[in-house]
């Protein structure tokens, strides 16, 4: 499991490749956002980050066969068309690598403790946190509840 | 008794600092009671903490309710919801 902030960009081909060395896997599933249109500078606290994607990681894990992930987001000035965060999951299947890697990006969103300020023409302004991110969060734990019953 | 204060992104910038050592009076022992604490300074603070949905709290790096309680020398983190990713 590898998770890491950091300011540099990075190489979605060499990470999967990195998940894909134990014969056992058979899938990996990766996401890549990337800045749209505007701009953007990425506030963080460092250390909380980390410690809050880890348990997303963990919790994850314990929903799906997860062999190996990462999770890469990124920092500081961002330019539309920049890569801005990686998760990628491998498993021996896809169901559970797809499953596990929109999970873990559904709840990075509502959870790990990232800033976006846009930087537009006429100022900048801090990004506000959509209803519609909570939801794809919350819909998890609606799947696991009517599984359950 | 002393705690560390951080404040990020919107409310780090509403405030005009990124955090401090308070020490807080003896009958201030949970989150809640802190975010009042805060809020009775007046100003920028009582304006930033007025509306409880936009302020999310961490104690020592975990994310917590504000019912939690605080104890000396706890980090405690105020800030905007998240919108990373």
């Amino acid at each position: 499991m590898k998770v890491s902030v950091q300011k540099e960009d990075f190489d979605l081909g060499a990470e999967v490749q990195a998940l894909s060395k134990d014969p056992r896997v058979g899938a990996v599933a990766s996401f890549v956002g990337v800045v749209r249109e505007v701009p953007m500078a990425l506030e963080h606290y460092a250390g909380m980050t980390e410690r809050e994607i880890g348990k997303i990681v963990e919790e994850a894990r314990s929903r799906w066969q997860v062999m190996d992930c990462t999770v890469i987001h990124r920092f500081g000035e961002l330019q539309p068309t920049d890569q801005i965060v990686l998760v990628a999951v491998a498993s021996a299947h896809r169901g559970d690598a797809f499953a596990a890697c929109e999970f873990i990006m559904d709840y990075l969103k509502t959870r790990a403790p990232f800033w976006k300020k846009e930087q537009r023409p006429g100022g900048t302004r801090w990004v506000e946190a959509r209803a519609s991110d909570d939801q794809a969060a919350e819909r998890w734990e609606i799947k696991r509840a009517e599984a359950k019953s | 008794m002393k705690v560390k204060v951080l404040f990020f992104a919107a409310l780090r910038e509403q405030l005009g600092t990124s955090g401090e050592e308070i020490e807080l009076p003896a009958d201030v022992d949970s989150l809640a009671g802190l975010r009042s604490h805060l809020r009775a300074r007046g100003g920028a603070f009582e304006k930033a903490f007025s509306d409880k949905a936009l302020v999310r709290m961490a104690v020592n790096q975990d994310m917590v309710p504000a019912t939690a309680r605080i104890k000396a020398g706890d980090e405690i983190a105020f800030f905007p919801p998240v919108t990373g990713g």
